[in-house]
């Protein structure tokens, strides 16, 4: 149980932002070891790139200000931000689009708006939208698990295919992505969007498609491992319990809503928890401290905001999954609930 | 010299119209090329005219063509406006200005939907929305009612360039981006001869799609104006 702690000890240790920022990073290991369990080393060989590239792009930009450039890379937060844009695209995906990504993260969205703490976007969001909206096709090839790849593909064709969109044996990313039935692998929330627009239902699109029974387990493992990841962070806490609980929350009663609606074009909470970027969203990315809202009621109304858009995006929208796009509406909001929910100082009427 | 001349100069209308009423003929025309130019560019230091700016700049074509239809309108709106001077009403001198940039306006759309016809249909609505650029009913307002017709004629020939100039910049570099070429299409607007100015950088599958979108132009146009003051701050502390 938690109480305000209003009686000895009143000094208490305070965590610097890099040793958060460590443990929030490393909170984030057991999934990204299982993704790269089931999908191939390529999400490292991604992190391994984006996290340079942020950090080369962090100190180009703070040497351009004068400002001290190895205690604020210390802080460790170009690394958090690089690491979360790695994780959330596609883990053989070529080389150039995770550079831009983290180079737009770190320079545009973060260091512009004046650096840690005064960036109004959620820097990875930010980026991982740019690269949705500009490369829709590398940013939505997904490759399939390792067990249903149509040809044997090792640790040096993963390299090579994200540097040269090859492998050895001559194979590009796209004669990888479909598999014997001829059938693209997508994610399950990307073959679900698809085979809607095509007309289908639910139960024919999970008839036909193994796809989506194929990818669903491993992506709901990685969801499993990112909801671990963060009970530490809310046990450690890192974060307030406030925004993951009235997101998930939310995210429930809003899907189970639409389900119960139409069940035969919505899909269900479960599937709407589990295979999508929710997880990773309620713990990682909608806690942000610098984005999200400051206020204790705020924080309710920011999940529940960002839930409302997540369930609207996914089933009324163009794109398969919407954390990105929901969480920078929520971002644009935050100056505004944090303005009306400001809590009454102690005291005053 | 433009340069001496600087330091004096605030941006503000009042100190150009001093400089013009004193100074000898040929640093009045310096002054206002260099005012139109660089100092005081409608595109990148007055921010006007940026609904058409950003919304056309997608290629390096369309900007030319918006940039050639803006100076014609621009030169010949102050000219009629410098002549008709005496003759405008002060209190009506906002419905007056319309009109006359209306009608000029109209002319350019036909004339470009007779001989630019494929620049027409692609510049679309941005043709007949000259009219309302703030850019030039403010030249109208601010200089051309109350200076002689050659000064006028200038300054909107300048003022255009230096529109033309970011407009150039800004739809040449998304064109870069997005597409990999410049003055893609360019025949189109000044006829076949002009094929060669095509110029095909680089050629790839995938597009930078966010170059070609209006949220690009936004980022692209911020860096432009960056660029250009830092420019200026290199300036001054060299002074």
């Amino acid at each position: 149980m938690s109480f305000t702690n209003l009686s000895s000890p009143y000094q208490q240790i305070k965590r610097s932002t890099s040793q958060i920022m460590f443990i929030v990073i490393l909170c984030l290991v057991p999934a990204i070891m299982l993704q790269s369990y089931f999908f191939g080393i390529g999400n490292l060989l991604q992190i391994i790139l984006s996290v340079f590239t942020a950090l080369v792009a962090e100190a180009a930009v703070l040497k351009l200000r004068n400002r001290p450039i190895i205690n604020t890379l210390k802080d460790g937060s170009a690394i958090l931000t690089a690491v979360l844009i790695a994780v959330s695209i596609p883990s053989l995906a070529p080389w150039w689009l995770v550079i831009i990504g983290a180079l737009f993260a770190i320079i545009f969205v973060k260091q512009l708006f004046g650096g840690l703490g005064q960036n109004i976007f959620n820097p990875a969001m930010a980026a991982y939208v740019l690269l949705l909206i500009s490369f829709p096709v590398p940013m939505t090839t997904w490759n399939p698990t390792n067990s249903l790849l149509p040809f044997p593909v090792d640790f040096i064709d993963q390299i090579k295919l994200v540097f040269t969109g090859v492998t050895t044996a001559g194979h590009t990313l796209d004669q990888l992505a479909i598999n014997l039935d001829g059938l693209t692998l997508a994610t399950p929330l990307n073959t679900v969007q698809n085979g809607l627009h095509a007309g289908y239902t639910l139960t024919e699109i999970a008839k036909s498609s193994r796809g989506i029974n194929n990818s669903e387990f491993p992506i709901s493992v990685i969801n499993i491992a990112y909801l671990f990841g963060g009970c530490i962070l809310l046990f450690k806490r890192l974060i307030h319990w406030h925004i993951p609980v009235a997101f998930l929350t939310s995210i429930t009663l809003f899907s189970f809503i639409s389900f119960v609606y139409d069940p035969e074009h919505i899909s269900s909470p479960f599937f709407q928890l589990f295979t999508g970027a929710t997880m990773i969203g309620a713990f990682f990315i909608l806690s942000d401290p610098v984005t999200a809202s400051t206020t204790p009621k705020g924080r309710f109304l920011y999940a529940i905001l960002i839930a409302f858009f997540v369930v609207l995006i996914r089933n009324a929208g163009g794109y398969p999954d919407a954390l990105a796009f929901a969480v920078l509406i929520g971002n644009m909001c935050v100056p505004l609930i944090d303005y009306y929910t400001k809590p009454p100082v102690y005291g005053s009427l | 010299m433009a340069h001496s001349n600087e330091k004096t100069t605030s941006d503000k209308q009042p100190d150009v119209q001093n400089k013009l009423n004193n100074d000898p003929k040929q640093s009045i025309y310096k002054e206002l090329m260099w005012q139109g130019l660089w100092k005081n560019n409608p595109g990148v230091v007055q921010l006007l005219g940026l609904c058409p700016l950003l919304a056309v700049t997608n290629t390096a074509t369309n900007a030319l063509g918006l940039g050639i239809a803006t100076t014609a309108v621009l030169v010949t709106s102050n000219t009629v406006i410098s002549l008709l001077r005496h003759h405008i009403p002060a209190t009506l001198r906002i419905p007056i200005f319309v009109m006359i940039i209306a009608s000029l306006v109209t002319c350019v759309q036909l004339l470009m939907n007779a001989y630019t016809y494929e620049v027409y249909l692609s510049l679309g609505i941005f043709i007949p929305l000259i009219v309302t650029n703030c850019n030039i009913i403010g030249r109208a307002e601010a200089f051309a009612s109350k200076n002689k017709i050659t000064h006028s004629a200038f300054d909107g020939l300048m003022m255009g360039l230096g529109f033309s100039c970011v407009l150039m910049i800004l739809g040449a570099t998304r064109e870069v981006l997005a597409q990999g070429t410049v003055f893609d299409g360019i025949q189109t607007l000044l006829g076949g001869w002009a094929a060669f100015l095509t110029v095909h950088i680089y050629h790839s599958e995938t597009r930078f799609l966010l170059a070609a979108l209006p949220p690009g132009a936004f980022i692209i146009m911020g860096i432009i104006i960056a660029i250009k003051n830092t420019i200026d701050e290199k300036i001054d502390t060299k002074r």
